[in-house]
């Protein structure tokens, strides 16, 4: 027996359990010695907070797998390393975000004021002026999106998870809403420019083809999510129905999309904030006015993300004599915070109605 | 509505027999079952449509007058310089974001305490929500100012590699900062996907490895790397898609020229395809307009390809697994 | 190499939940250990105390005292990566890697030290380990085919293999058998027959008639009342244990009474 062999070859080996570890505190210490280490060329130097912070975490990256590495064994020291690598990472990519958030909404609130939110930019050449004509081109672009979106994608994902099962078109359609998740926005907009060119001459523009780009980008997400909450619908569920004579679109209509309503809500409410932030589309299709339009079958129609567009690239000349930022830049900031509270709101709300239908564990 | 089953004469649903699958099926099944195929007819019409009018559209714009893609002569030269900027950015982009996006999910999956996992996958969220054109104003805005410093750096003491070979740009509106505010924007969607399946790893197996005497990090290298890994590639593919792709962030940050050149740090940088669209657009004859149609041919055509090759990568693996 | 165990006054919770109370029992060297009791008493989370497993749930805890070899397994110098180490364990379902070869799960253990293992000395330890665990003949042909494609009986003994190959102290096993076929079953009893020269086994199972025939002392394990922690009820010799045991409940659990 081999294993006996074994055990004499072994039998002095004793237990040892015990090794040496560094203290639980020892994390804590590097890391307040890196940043006190750091500080001192910082001072020297007159560095700013963001290199100062990068050295000491460039020295906390160092020193501690070293002195784990003395201290404890090459396998110990490797995982410390990864654990901190993996703790900076978070710790740098929470730094752009709280920045953009913040830059947003100091730039952004001082702008804001009933006149921003209720004047259009006719005839405005310096201060003043508002985005009252590009919010409404955002909800009624977006708003007609959603109404061709929504029917299609529910009515596409329905089709593949009751009716499809199998059949090649049911392959297909999957296949192609893989293919159109990747459409770079830009391209929707081409395509919905070319559409309405070829149909009305090269100088169309309207906010209705501005519906029709993101209707495009929006129906994949529609068609995934629905697919995703009928598919969690237990089958259990649709034959109970199908034994008591029931037909199945019945089924579908009264047992399978209530079960699964909340889920599709989210979706949908998921993917118009997705849309909602569109720019490139809208800027070749639906274009720029200064004007309030709400007919989206004419003329050009400007959303909130063209408005921030052009204010930025467009910001026109400050008032003589005061030297600060051109006009155009505030009102681009102020437009970009009421754009993200209207995404984050839209998010939020999802996140809400997605709680409130989760359907009751246990 | 909920009157109907009792109020209405019994419709043909009624007379169906559940168990019979070929039995005659009612007109409201009929119906239903007509416009839910339908819907996915239509998908299938709209892809169709995309390429016939993109190409209906853009095929008149290969050739064009040579005065047409000023400063270049023709389609080929006029395009190729877009298409490298577009994958010079997407892989700056992607080498920048890469490391960090799977380092934040292993954070949310594997290493931090639960209490802080929650909200930091959902402020990873919000992250992938806020618009482009946002991500623009402030790329252009905040973080270029505040990195021309990086770039005197970058151009004063890596200036032998030929991505820093300066002079370094005044306003720092380059391919350098278009990359990052590209990486920030990639790398949710990185983050989302892979910490999916990061926690997706069996617990049996994570559990084999610490019960061999594994630490965290061997663990996760034994059971979730291998189990990861071709979700791993896809999450790549698919960020690199929309790093092609993107347009605002590109089209603001950048102040562009037809070149080509590495250089990452200097005031001459390469457009991409999307922001030449985004940036040239206002001002296009229809003759141009074609030429930019076919420009988004083309991008279409480079993602589709990339997209592509991700599912195909995905597919593969999970045939190899499943024997 | 095997080495006993010593538990005293161990409480084990789950964040403020306290699972297990009070547990006291001495797990003898070179003998099968049973641990039997109706489900949900905790005879799993005692088990996983025992490698410091239990602490890998977010929130898990223990207080008390376990002692391996005059160390203490809690005591705050102790790695738990090195008690896992020398303490092997095999889980209810059987769990080889799914990337890798049956010859690389066997190593999986002894690849993790840092010092390069040579081909042959590879090789030896696989074949060692595959032949204590009774897997040699059936596998010895297809060594570099996937682990998962073997059948679940034969894929526990690789996991037995695997355990075995980083030559543990003691050898955990949590309800080996309870995803196998009867004559998977008898295979691995035979092999913990084999094994307890060489090892401390501690073994959880549901199974009566498996504690009665593997293990030299079995542990009863019940619950108080309901909601009530788990606790040990009596732990003693399993011949005691069968035939005449001193609680009144054990012997209603054994004859079938409850549980």
């Amino acid at each position: 027996m081999s294993t006996t062999e074994l055990a004499v070859q072994d039998v002095t080996t004793s237990l040892r359990l015990a090794q040496p570890r560094l203290p639980r505190w020892a994390p804590a210490l590097v890391g307040v010695l890196a940043v006190a280490a750091a500080g001192l060329p910082a001072l020297l130097l007159g560095w700013g907070l963001v290199p100062w912070l990068f050295l000491a975490a460039v020295l906390f990256l160092v020193v501690l797998p070293l002195w784990s590495l003395a201290v404890e064994n090459a396998r110990a020291a490797v995982d410390r390393l990864m654990t901190s690598l993996v703790w900076t990472t978070f710790g740098v990519a929470m730094i752009p975000l709280a920045w953009l958030i913040w830059t947003v909404v100091k730039n952004g609130a001082s702008v804001i004021s009933i006149e921003f939110l209720t004047f259009d930019m006719r005839n405005i050449v310096s201060d003043g002026g508002g985005i009252y004509h590009a919010l409404l081109g955002t909800l009624l672009v977006t708003g007609a999106a959603a109404l061709i979106s929504v029917p299609v994608g529910l009515f596409a994902a329905i089709y593949l998870v009751e009716y499809g099962k199998g059949s090649r078109l049911a392959k297909w359609v999957t296949f192609l809403v893989d293919v159109m998740t990747g459409i770079p926005s830009i391209v929707a907009g081409l395509f919905a420019l070319a559409l309405f060119v070829l149909i009305f001459g090269p100088e169309i523009r309207l906010g209705f083809g501005g519906s029709v780009a993101l209707s495009l980008l929006m129906i994949p997400i529609v068609v995934r999510s629905t697919e995703e909450m009928l598919r969690l619908v237990p089958d259990d569920l649709r034959e109970a129905s199908y034994a008591l004579g029931v037909p199945k679109w019945r089924t579908i209509t009264k047992v399978v999309l209530p079960t699964s309503l909340g889920g599709i809500i989210t979706g949908v409410m998921l993917a118009v904030a997705r849309v909602i932030g569109e720019t490139a589309p809208l800027l070749v299709v639906a274009g720029k006015t200064d004007s309030v339009n709400m007919n989206l079958f004419n003329e050009r129609m400007t959303t909130l993300p063209v408005y921030i567009y052009y204010q930025f690239t467009q910001p026109g000349v400050a008032p003589a004599g005061t030297g600060g930022d051109a006009p155009g830049i505030a009102r681009a900031w102020g437009a970009a915070l009421v754009l993200i509270a209207i995404v984050m709101v839209l998010n939020l709300i999802a996140r809400l109605v997605g709680k409130i239908y989760a359907p009751r564990k246990g | 509505m909920s009157a109907t089953s009792s109020l209405a004469p019994p419709d043909g649903g009624r007379e169906v027999e559940p168990a019979a699958g070929k039995a005659p099926r009612s007109r409201g099944d009929r119906v239903f079952a007509g416009t839910a195929r339908a819907a996915g007819i239509a998908i299938l019409v709209a892809l169709a449509g995309v390429f016939v009018f993109l190409t209906v559209e853009g095929l008149p714009g290969l050739s064009q007058t040579a005065a047409t893609y000023t400063p270049n002569t023709s389609f080929l030269s006029y395009v190729a310089p877009l298409l490298f900027g577009t994958v010079l950015a997407a892989v700056l982009a992607l080498l920048l974001a890469v490391p960090f996006a799977f380092g934040i999910a292993l954070f949310i999956s594997h290493y931090a305490p639960r209490r802080l996992a929650v909200p930091v996958a959902y402020v990873v969220d919000l992250l992938a929500a806020v618009p482009s054109v946002v991500f623009g104003l402030w790329g252009a805005r905040s973080l270029a100012p505040y990195l021309v410093g990086a770039h005197d750096w970058l151009a004063a003491h890596l200036g032998w590699l030929p991505f820093f070979d300066g002079p370094a740009s005044v306003t720092g509106r380059t391919v350098f900062t278009a990359g990052i505010v590209l990486a920030i924007m990639v790398l949710p969607i990185i983050t989302a996907i892979s910490r999916e399946i990061f926690a997706q790893t069996p617990r049996l197996n994570e559990e084999a490895a610490l019960a061999l005497g594994a630490t965290r990090w061997e663990m996760i290298r034994l059971t979730v790397f291998p189990y990861a890994r071709s979700g791993m590639v896809s999450a790549v593919m698919l960020g690199l898609g929309r790093a092609l792709g993107e347009t605002m962030a590109v089209a603001m940050v950048l102040s562009a020229s037809p070149v080509v050149t590495l250089n990452l740090i200097s005031n001459t940088n390469p457009a991409t395809i999307a922001s030449n669209i985004a940036s040239s657009f206002t001002e296009a004859t229809p003759a141009k307009l074609h030429v930019l149609i076919a420009t988004g041919l083309v991008l279409f055509a480079f993602t589709f390809a990339v997209n592509f090759a991700a599912r195909w990568v995905v597919g593969r693996s999970a045939r190899r697994m499943a024997r | 190499m095997a080495k006993s165990i010593d538990v005293s006054d161990l409480n084990i919770y789950y964040g403020d939940f306290l699972a297990v109370e009070g547990v006291n029992m001495t797990i003898k060297a070179r003998s099968v250990t049973a641990f039997i009791g109706p489900s949900g008493c905790g005879k799993s989370t005692m088990l996983r105390s025992l490698n410091r497993m239990h602490e890998v749930i977010p929130g898990a805890r223990v207080e008390g005292k376990i002692m391996v070899d005059g160390q203490s397994l809690y005591d705050a110098s102790i790695d738990p990566v090195a008690v896992r180490r020398q303490i092997g364990m095999v889980f209810q379902r059987p769990n080889p890697f799914p990337t890798m070869s049956i010859y690389d799960n066997v190593l999986a253990g002894n690849r993790l030290n840092a010092k390069k293992l040579s081909k042959s000395e590879g090789d030896t330890i696989v074949e060692r380990s595959l032949q204590a665990a009774n897997l040699w003949t059936e596998v010895k042909d297809r060594l570099n085919k996937p682990g998962m494609g073997l059948s679940g009986g034969q894929q526990q003994r690789l996991c037995i293999a695997r355990a075995i190959a980083v030559e543990p102290q003691v050898l955990l096993m949590d309800e080996p058998c309870s995803a196998l076929d009867p004559i998977s079953t008898s295979a691995i009893e035979d092999l913990i027959h084999e094994l307890k020269s060489d090892y401390t086994i501690v073994i959880v199972t549901h199974n009566m008639q498996q504690a009665a025939r593997v293990s030299d002392d079995t542990g009863f394990f019940n619950l108080k009342a309901t909601g009530e922690p788990g606790h040990l009820v009596e732990f003693n010799p399993t011949k005691k244990m069968f035939t005449n045991p001193d609680q009144e409940s054990t012997e209603a659990y054994i004859s079938g009474r409850f549980g």
